[in-house]
Parts: C-alpha cells; sequence; structure tokens
C-alpha cells in the first residue's frame, strides 16, 4: 500500500490542490467583481456548484466501485474500501453543499430553507448515503458487508434520478442550471467564468486527494484488522495445543500408578 | 421460481394468521398513528381534510417498516432462510414471495385505514379508480423496496433503528407520489394518466426487478 509512487501521487495532488483552492480564493474574493444584482453574493457561485459537483462525482465513483464489486470477474476488496471512500468523501461534500446553499439562500430568498426540487433532493441524498455508511458499520465479515454495501450503494444511486423527478414535479423554485444549459452557451463571462471552472477544478483536486487519503486509511484499517483475526486464530490454536498436551500429560499420570500395581 | 412465490407467500401469510401481528399491534399502531397526527395538528375539519392523503401514506410507511421487518425476521429464526436455500427455493421466488405476502397484509391495513380516514377526517373521495390504483402500485413499491432492505440489514443487532434510515429515504418518491396521487383522486381533478401514478409504477416495476435480481446475492452473502 505504502508504496513511493502512491505516495509521491497523493502529495502532488494535495500541493495542487492546496494551490488551486488559494487561487480560486483569490479570483474569487478579490479580481472578480461583484454582480450587478446580487452584489458580492454572487462570490458563493465559485464555492457552491463545485461543491454539489463532487457530491454527485463522489458519488457516481461509489456506484462504479460497487458494480465493479458486484460483478465476479473484477471483484476485489479494493473496489469496496474505495466505494466507501468515496461515499464518505461525498457526504461531507453534500453537507457542504446544503450549508453553502442556506448561507447563500438566505440573503437572496430570505430564508435558510426553501422546499425547491434541486434543494430536497439533495437532503434526501444526504441521509441515503447516511444510511449507506451505517448500514457499512454493520459488523459483517469482509465479503458479506461489502456485497451489501454495493448493492445498497448502487441501489442508492438508482433511487436519485427517481427522487429528483418526483420533487421536480412537486415544486420548483431553484435557478436553472447556469453553465450547462440546453443551449450549453455560457450565461456568464469573462472572469467570473473562468473563476468559477477554476473554482470545479480546484474542488475536484480536492477531492481526489481526500478520496486518496481515505482509501489509505481504509486499508490500513482492512490490514489490521486481519492482521488482528489472524493473530487471534493463532493464539486459539496455540492455546489448543497446550490443552491437547495437557490431556495427554495427564492420562499419564493417571496411568502410572495403574501401572504399578 | 411462480411455485415458489406463491409457497413462500402461503406459508408467511399462514405465519401470519396463526401469529396475528399485523392484525393485532401493526394495525392498530397504524390507527393510533392517525389519531395523534389529529391531535398534532388541529381538529378543524378543513386543516384534516386537506392533509389526509400524507397523512394516511406517512402512517402507511411507518407501518410497511414494521411489515417488512417481520417479513425477513421470521426467517433468520434458528437460520429458516438458509433452510429455504438448502431446500432448493429459488431467491427471486423468496423475494416475490415474501413481496406479495406483505402486499396482501399491507393492503389489508390500508382498506381498514381508509375507513378510519374517512370517518376521522371526513374527507370527499370523487375518484375512486385512482385512488385504488394508486394505492396498488404504491403498496407494491413500498413492499418491493423494503422487503429488500430489510434482508440487507438484517442479522445486525441494529436493525430496527437501521431500517428505517434506510428506508425512508428511498421511498420516499412513493410517499410523495402516492400523496399527490390521492390528492388528484380525492378531488376528482386526476384521470388514470395521471403522471404520479405513472411515477409510482414505474417505481414498483424498478424495485420489483432490483429486488429479484439482487436477492440471491444479499441471501448467500
Amino acid at each position: 500500500m505504502e508504496s513511493k509512487g502512491y505516495l509521491w501521487t497523493r502529495r502532488s495532488v494535495g500541493l495542487v490542490s492546496l494551490i488551486l483552492v488559494v487561487a480560486t480564493v483569490i479570483y474569487g474574493l478579490w479580481i472578480t467583481p461583484p454582480d450587478v444584482i446580487q452584489g458580492n453574493l454572487v462570490r458563493l457561485i465559485y464555492v457552491h456548484p463545485p461543491v454539489a459537483w463532487v457530491a454527485y462525482l463522489a458519488y457516481g465513483v461509489t456506484s462504479i466501485a460497487s458494480v465493479l464489486y458486484l460483478w465476479k470477474r473484477t471483484r476485489n476488496i479494493k473496489w469496496d474500501l474505495l466505494a466507501a471512500s468515496s461515499a464518505e468523501v461525498g457526504v461531507i461534500f453534500t453537507g457542504l453543499t446544503l450549508i453553502t446553499g442556506s448561507i447563500w439562500g438566505r440573503p437572496a430568498w430570505g430564508v435558510w430553507w426553501t422546499w425547491d426540487a434541486r434543494l430536497t433532493t439533495t437532503a434526501l441524498l444526504f441521509v441515503l448515503y447516511l444510511g449507506y455508511l451505517a448500514l457499512r458499520r454493520v459488523p459483517a465479515d469482509n465479503h458479506r458487508r461489502a456485497t451489501r454495501s454495493a448493492i445498497a450503494g448502487l441501489v442508492a444511486f438508482v433511487d436519485v434520478p427517481i427522487v429528483h423527478q418526483s420533487v421536480v414535479w412537486w415544486r420548483t423554485l431553484h435557478q436553472s442550471a447556469t453553465v450547462l444549459n440546453s443551449s450549453l452557451s455560457l450565461k456568464i463571462h469573462g472572469v467570473m467564468a473562468w473563476t468559477l471552472l477554476l473554482g470545479f477544478i480546484a474542488f475536484t483536486f480536492v477531492y481526489v486527494w481526500m478520496l486518496m487519503h481515505r482509501y489509505e486509511i481504509a486499508t490500513i484499517e482492512q490490514e489490521a484488522l486481519d492482521a488482528e483475526l489472524e493473530q487471534l486464530l493463532e493464539e486459539r490454536q496455540h492455546e489448543s495445543e497446550i490443552e491437547l498436551a495437557e490431556d495427554v500429560l495427564g492420562d499419564a499420570q493417571v496411568d502410572q500408578p495403574s501401572k504399578v500395581y | 421460481m411462480w411455485r415458489d412465490v406463491i409457497l413462500i407467500a402461503v406459508k408467511d401469510l399462514r405465519i401470519e394468521l396463526r401469529s396475528k401481528v399485523t392484525a393485532n399491534q401493526i394495525l392498530p399502531f397504524s390507527l393510533v398513528v392517525l389519531i395523534i397526527f389529529a391531535f398534532a395538528l388541529d381538529t378543524s375539519p378543513a386543516t384534516l381534510q386537506k392533509v389526509a392523503p400524507g397523512l394516511f401514506w406517512v402512517a402507511v410507511l411507518f407501518s410497511a417498516i414494521f411489515s417488512v421487518e417481520r417479513a425477513t425476521a421470521i426467517e433468520s429464526d434458528q437460520n429458516a432462510g438458509d433452510g429455504l436455500l438448502i431446500y432448493g427455493v429459488d431467491p427471486g421466488g423468496i423475494f416475490l414471495g415474501k413481496v406479495l405476502s406483505t402486499f396482501i397484509q399491507l393492503f389489508f391495513l390500508e382498506v381498514v385505514l381508509l375507513a378510519g380516514v374517512v370517518v376521522l377526517y371526513s374527507p370527499k373521495v370523487a375518484g375512486w379508480p385512482l385512488v385504488l390504483l394508486s394505492s396498488l402500485f404504491a403498496t407494491l413499491g413500498i413492499c418491493g423496496a423494503g422487503v429488500m432492505y430489510s434482508q440487507l440489514a438484517s442479522g445486525s443487532k441494529a436493525k430496527q433503528t437501521l431500517l428505517p434510515l434506510l428506508l425512508i429515504p428511498i421511498v420516499s418518491p412513493v410517499l410523495l407520489a402516492g400523496t399527490k396521487a390521492w390528492q388528484d383522486g380525492f378531488s376528482g381533478s386526476g384521470t388514470l394518466g395521471d403522471p404520479w401514478l405513472r411515477l409510482l409504477i414505474i417505481f414498483a416495476v424498478v424495485y420489483l426487478a432490483l429486488g429479484t435480481i439482487f436477492y440471491s446475492a444479499i441471501l448467500e452473502d
């Protein structure tokens, strides 16, 4: 696990994300102009959509890793650990999405929360994957836990479009997608668009860096667990050997007097 | 496989007829929920009539959690579930059989609960076909997702607390669509082409398919 290549990749990704985040902060807070209508509030746009994108990306990775675990040809415990790590990072970013959205919503809409379609979907997504993480904590052997989690992860992902469609019909108030609208033309211009793009790249790098860290921890935890189990088995075997030896010895002692007679 | 479906469903229903857990515990519970909703909201007829469909489906959802929990719990006693697999019962058949048996139990519960809603909240129901059809598919969806998740969470000591956390977000579209379809049905404005009914059908089909595919992996894990 602790190969030099992995370590260096992780560190480089970490360094790049740090630089990109600093650049996003500088551009977002000082270089870009305030919006005509929203004023300084618009600066949250460099954080909120990128964070939401990372959440979806993370759940996408969880689903792909889950499929790869369920498929017998590619079955490997590593996919399970990757799915878990990505889901955990995803939950954090979903939480951040909700928080940054609320911070923006309070001055813009006048409320911390509104029952808009996208907000509701995100909130449900948050609890959906909290459930996934809770299921992972149920004690079971590796394969059992991995299979269950993979199915739960996949089913949760299948549920997302259904949940989304249902709440879209329910109510819609959120502004439509800014960058990827149907005509694929940018609605915002110049330095603001570039800063938004920078934000997307920066947070994606942060995600990869966090994922690599979490995955490493998961692998080490798994190794420790396996080692512990092996040690326990060895100890048990050792104990039974001693018991066996005592039994044999005990029999011999009982036998002796009978031989005298 | 279809023989197994009937076999399991009949077996589970026979256990229910003898133990009467749904009839004696889950059904009264759902009625209690109806009553406490009136405490929590308001007893004015206008309010209760307006929220009746939503309250009905929340009560059904709470009851369903107990029902599906029970459906898989009867197999974890003395590893009965492993026994079924050794006898060669098709895992997909076990799943669909359990869905069928919980579906029948829940549907009876809904009939009584609907009577309770009509008596306690006195709503006017104009479009019965939509109400009935949406109930059928909503219940199928809840049972499909419920049995699958109940089996996923089984074998853990935390099951009773874990299952609601897993299941409620998953079936939230059913709650939403069921409520909306009922509102349309109650007001008489909905037809059988109601988009909410379509959503309920899609949900039911998706979860029955997912459950049939994955149930063997969940059971044999």
